[in-house]
């Protein structure tokens, strides 16, 4: 075998043994699948407050690492799904709850598209049936009807 | 006339709200912690990880909490306002909550740009700083006599902040 092929043969096998090296580095996410489960289902209802469209589960802010971190502890120490969310809430506001809780703060919230969408409807019925008060049948006199007929007959090949 | 009336009201109506929206900070989350109970905190101090400041301590005073780190461009900015502060004979005590920092980074801060703290907590992991809802330095607490927050500034403390928010704050929850 020439010499620049066993470099090259070297070279290959430090390469494939670094990404091995790598590859072991990458820490086991998840190690508890059924936790890390919970964790993205909880998260992905969740606001990141660094950056505040995306969800806790998708961030990749320091912050929104260290509240996984958080939100997995006390998933693994038994706590509801509602109780982690009440951490969160308790300490950052209803802001991190991407579905709000129905309360007279959030009345308009929930029920104001509604409203506006009731508001939209009748205003429409009502200019509807405005206009059609306006528009009212005038029957077509003999002279207009032939007129017309013979316009449509004009078209015909 | 009256035919435009309507649709010029809701118009000027919604320009009206859309300014009002315009001219909020998304980034000023009120915090519900306004009103509640400080969160217990045991933290080693950042000059020496054998000793602890807590929250039980500071019980009986009006103090402020600076939420700051090294590597946050704004706490340099605030930092000589807490400075200045600092060095007034009626100031209250400030505590440094040095938030998620490697410990050399943060002493190195302190040495370079000065330290108005009574006492520098260290707050590695950060758990601290979630259990007082803290999501980016700097974050400024006032903390009253009985423990409870009454207020809290998101962001860069400037000279008018101090002034016209904290300090009347401060006189308020002194008396």
């Amino acid at each position: 075998m020439s010499r620049p092929m066993n470099h090259l043969l070297a070279a290959l096998a430090f390469v494939s043994l670094a990404a091995s090296a790598f590859a072991q580095e990458a820490a086991p996410l998840a190690e508890d699948p059924v936790v890390e489960q919970r964790l993205i289902h909880i998260a992905t209802e969740l606001r990141c407050l660094v950056c505040q469209n995306e969800s806790l589960a998708g961030s990749q802010a320091p912050l929104a690492q260290d509240l996984r971190r958080e939100v997995r502890n006390l998933i693994k120490d038994g706590n509801s799904d509602q109780q982690v969310k009440d951490f969160l809430v308790s300490r950052y506001g209803d802001f991190v709850l991407y579905r709000p809780q129905v309360k007279p703060v959030t009345y308009v919230l929930w029920v104001g598209p509604f409203v506006l969408l009731i508001v939209g409807i009748a205003a429409l019925v009502n200019y509807l049936r405005r206009r059609s008060r306006q528009v009212v049948d005038t029957p077509l006199s003999d002279e207009e009807r032939l007129r017309a007929e013979n316009l449509l007959k004009e078209n015909q090949p | 006339m009256n035919k435009f009336m309507l649709p010029l009201i809701v118009f000027f109506a919604l320009v009206a709200l859309l300014a009002v929206g315009l001219t909020l900070n998304p980034r000023e989350v009120p915090s519900p912690l306004i009103g509640k109970p400080a969160p217990d905190f045991v933290l080693p101090l950042l000059q020496d990880p054998t000793k602890t400041v807590t929250q039980k301590e500071m019980l009986g005073k009006v103090w402020l909490l600076n939420v700051w780190a090294s590597w946050c461009p704004s706490c340099r900015e605030e930092h000589p306002v807490f400075n200045e502060y600092a060095k007034r004979p009626d100031a209250v005590p400030i505590i440094g909550l040095n938030w998620k920092d490697k410990r050399e980074d943060g002493l190195r801060w302190l040495a370079r740009f000065g330290d108005p703290y009574t006492a520098s907590a260290y707050d590695n992991d950060g758990r601290v700083g979630i259990n007082f809802g803290v999501y980016g330095a700097p974050e400024t607490f006032l903390i009253d006599r009985n423990g409870v927050i009454r207020y809290k500034k998101i962001g860069t403390v400037t000279p008018e902040v101090l002034e016209k928010e904290i300090l009347p704050e401060v006189r308020k929850w002194s008396q």
